[in-house]
């Protein structure tokens, strides 16, 4: 520890170069911190939605509407405790960039089944289920669009026609981060009454007595409907969704090559830096030979200054991406919500940072501990 | 008077690593912009090849996608009798009224299955959309359960070989022949017959109807006939238009992933250059000297400096283009969220992708020469020298 005066009149000789470095080696972090918080949000999106529960899909594809006729042969089947449905409504508020899920819901035991997820008043519950044309919207759809309880929101439809007023009569919060709050949510009979040959369940949620039952639920309603016009396809909510986050393509593969990519090029910023520092000091490392500075010590004073450099880079650039995102509730206009840098990936930058340090330090390292002090001390810059 | 190039070369040479790392640092940058751009670019083409200028699409009135469209077989009869619209070598109008619907089917490999446009076109369809071309086997037959694969989906599915029999809404069908259409987005589509796809799918309608219009100066006003016409309530756009739209919203996210990372990226490469310039100036404060005595103005020094910068970005430039080179034409693949449908498309490097990714090297060069090129300008001859 006393020699942290030396080490530190050393980093501070070249301000310039060593505000430079850590600065590129905390854009480098931050970087890296942001892309791989996109898989880590991606994969905990797969992971909403509970083992518990199941979703009972057309097998044709999940565009195709299944009759309601099966809600009650599908509460019939073994383990079964409750069942609801949904059906996507794909309806645009003002502009199609104004893009949000809307889904048009057996309401009642669409609320009962999603209790313990959702967060919602007791008494915006009661209203929304006793008005006709109300709906609930999650926060921070609410906070997006600057709506207020109460209000009427008209939404073009695109698969069914027209205009659709709903009033505002529940704001629910997520329990979870990553479940969605930019989804809008209102009753089916809504559409029944000007559509009623149209509207249909487009999935079922079973909800399981016990989770272990999963596939033998699935393998029952499956094949009750094997045979008709509309076969099913049955698997858990969690399966569900994270053949949505499947759908993007290899993301994880394309974030994780720019990362490498990124971690690659700030390595030879550093280590060119550090390689700059050594060579100009070469006299004086044979003078500190000279008055008895052994190799090994030399060796980790460089060392030391690479890693004040990386590490001190590390702490700005991935405190900086964990300060920035989950605060401001970034979720890349709702694609990515729960946005945030994880403990595991904190961990695998500061990993970063101090093979950084290892690899830009070493080779200035080794030389100054293999120079003959008259070597040193016969070079001229 | 000019300092000769060949001294800032000589210059970055005597220092190889340190050059090198900049130059390899700047090449990176710039290959992961040119990789970026080439996946919204490839993207981005395949939806704008699939779309003819000369064609019309008809949609119901409000659908934003086929998807969520429909039009009935009377209404699809009453627009291909517009005059306006095209006839074919059968004397019949060029009108593909057509069935639109994505299925599940399985992956070729690692299980799971993924959603496919399953297109029901008429036998009108091959002069409607005249760049399907069948790459191998032939055409489906009219009235059997056949159908033809795009190739560049076919690798992705099971059962997808001309001759087997690929499975799907409860039926099997032959696959009769593979079919390319010039990378379009056709070519990770499955057509069949529409009559035979019809009742099988969505019901007694079709999805949409493309027409082929005898001049593509006929657009607005076959838009305006079909728009007015009280029977039908569609909305008629351009095909080529139309299938461009598609790729908005992702060409947005990556030319904003595009810019975010590469601009980061940049900066760092900037200051790597920055500190290599600043030692390249520091330790050739004699030479500095010397130049400045020997005549040469503060202005020449500047612009010395500055070109090596420059030089060694614009090397890392071209380096980096040549290692984004390779990318061009590997095939990936996402999901078109207009249709929720899988579409296989390739990486796309155009000249002028590469070309901006040179100019982009030589930004950062002059970014990263200018400070320490000033100060080489500004040296005071009398103390450089000593």
């Amino acid at each position: 520890m006393r020699f942290f005066p030396l080490i530190w009149a050393n980093l501070t000789r070249h301000k310039r170069r060593t505000v430079l470095t850590t600065a590129s080696v905390a854009l480098a972090l931050f970087l890296f911190a942001s892309l791989r918080s996109v898989v880590t949000t991606l994969k905990a999106g797969a992971d909403v939605g509970s083992e518990s529960r199941m979703i009972v899909q057309s097998a044709k594809a999940i565009v195709f509407f299944l009759p309601m006729s099966y809600k009650e042969r599908l509460a019939a089947v073994p383990g079964v405790a409750a069942v609801t449905w949904a059906d996507w409504f794909g309806g645009v508020y003002q502009d199609p960039k104004n893009f949000f899920a809307s889904f048009a819901a057996d309401a009642e035991s669409y609320l009962e089944m999603y209790r313990s997820d959702l967060e919602l008043p007791a008494d915006q519950r009661a209203t929304f289920l006793r008005e006709r044309t109300a709906c609930i919207v999650g926060q921070h759809l609410l906070d997006k669009f600057g709506w207020r309880l109460g209000q009427d929101i008209t939404l073009q439809g695109t698969i069914f026609q027209g205009d659709w007023t709903f009033t505002i009569r529940g704001v629910y919060r997520a329990v979870d981060p990553a479940f969605s709050e930019d989804a809008l949510v209102f009753h089916y009979s809504l559409i029944y009454e000007r559509y009623p040959q149209w509207v249909n369940p487009g999935w079922y949620v079973l909800q399981l007595r016990d989770p272990s039952q999963a596939p033998q639920v699935a393998a029952a309603v499956d094949s009750m409907f094997k045979n008709s016009a509309d076969p099913t396809k049955t698997g858990t909510e969690r399966a569900f969704n994270a053949n949505f986050v499947t759908m993007w393509g290899n993301v994880s593969f394309l974030m994780n090559s720019i990362g490498m990519a990124v971690v690659f090029a700030i390595l030879l910023v550093a280590a060119n830096s550090m390689m700059l520092s050594a060579r100009e000091r070469t006299n004086e490392v044979g003078i500190l030979k000279t008055v008895g500075f052994t190799d090994r010590l030399l060796f980790a004073l460089v060392m030391a200054e690479a890693s004040v450099i990386a590490l001190g880079g590390a702490v700005l650039g991935l405190g900086a991406a964990k300060a920035l995102y989950r605060p401001t509730g970034f979720s890349a206009m709702g694609f990515l919500p729960g946005f945030d840098v994880t403990a595991g990936t904190l961990v695998l930058g500061f990993g970063i940072a101090v093979l950084l340090a290892l690899a830009s330090g070493l080779v200035p390292a080794l030389q100054a501990a293999r120079l003959s002090a008259v070597q040193a001390l016969r070079h001229v810059e | 008077m000019k300092i000769p190039l060949i001294y800032n070369v000589r210059s970055l040479l005597r220092r190889p690593v340190s050059s090198a790392t900049t130059a390899v640092g700047v090449a990176l940058v710039v290959a992961v912009f040119i990789a970026m751009l080439a996946l919204a670019n490839g993207f981005r083409m395949a939806l704008v090849r699939t779309g003819s200028p000369d064609n019309v699409l008809v949609l119901r009135k409000g659908a934003d996608s086929e998807l969520s469209s429909g039009i009935s077989r009377a209404n699809a009869a009453i627009m291909a009798a517009l005059p306006q619209i095209a006839t074919g070598s059968d004397g019949r109008p060029l009108a593909s009224p057509e069935v639109f619907v994505p299925m599940s089917l399985d992956a070729a490999t690692g299980g799971g299955d993924r959603l496919i446009v399953t297109r029901g076109v008429s036998a009108q369809a091959f002069e409607v959309r005249h760049n399907v071309r069948i790459v191998e086997g032939r055409r489906f037959a009219s009235g059997r359960d056949e159908v033809i694969i795009g190739s560049a989906i076919a690798p992705r599915l099971a059962h997808s070989a001309v001759g087997d029999t690929i499975h799907f809404a409860g039926r099997g069908w032959l696959v009769a022949g593979h079919f390319s259409s010039g990378g379009s987005a056709f070519e990770s589509e499955i057509w069949g017959e529409n009559e035979q796809l019809m009742p099988i799918l969505r019901g007694e309608f079709f999805q949409v109807v493309a027409l082929r219009l005898r001049s593509a100066a006929l657009f607005d006003e076959v838009k305006r006939i079909l728009e007015d016409d009280r029977r039908l309530q569609v909305d008629a756009r351009r095909e080529s238009e139309f299938y461009a739209a598609q790729s908005t919203i992702l060409r947005v996210i990556l030319n904003f992933l595009a810019v975010f990372i590469t601009g980061i990226m940049a900066i760092g490469a900037v200051f790597g250059a920055v500190n290599t310039m600043y030692a390249a100036v520091a330790s050739r404060t004699g030479e500095i000297a010397v130049l400045l005595t020997l005549g040469f103005k503060p202005r020449s020094i500047l612009g010395s400096f500055l070109m090596e910068a420059t030089f060694l970005a614009l090397v890392g430039g071209v380096l980096g283009c040549l290692v984004a080179l390779p990318i061009n034409g590997i095939v990936t693949s996402t999901t078109n969220w207009s249709s929720f449908s899988t579409i296989a498309f390739s990486f796309l490097v155009t000249p002028r992708i590469l070309l901006e990714g040179v100019i982009f090297s030589v930004v950062m060069g002059v970014l990263g020469g200018y400070f320490p090129a000033r100060r080489a300008a500004r040296m005071p001859v009398v103390q450089a020298i000593r």
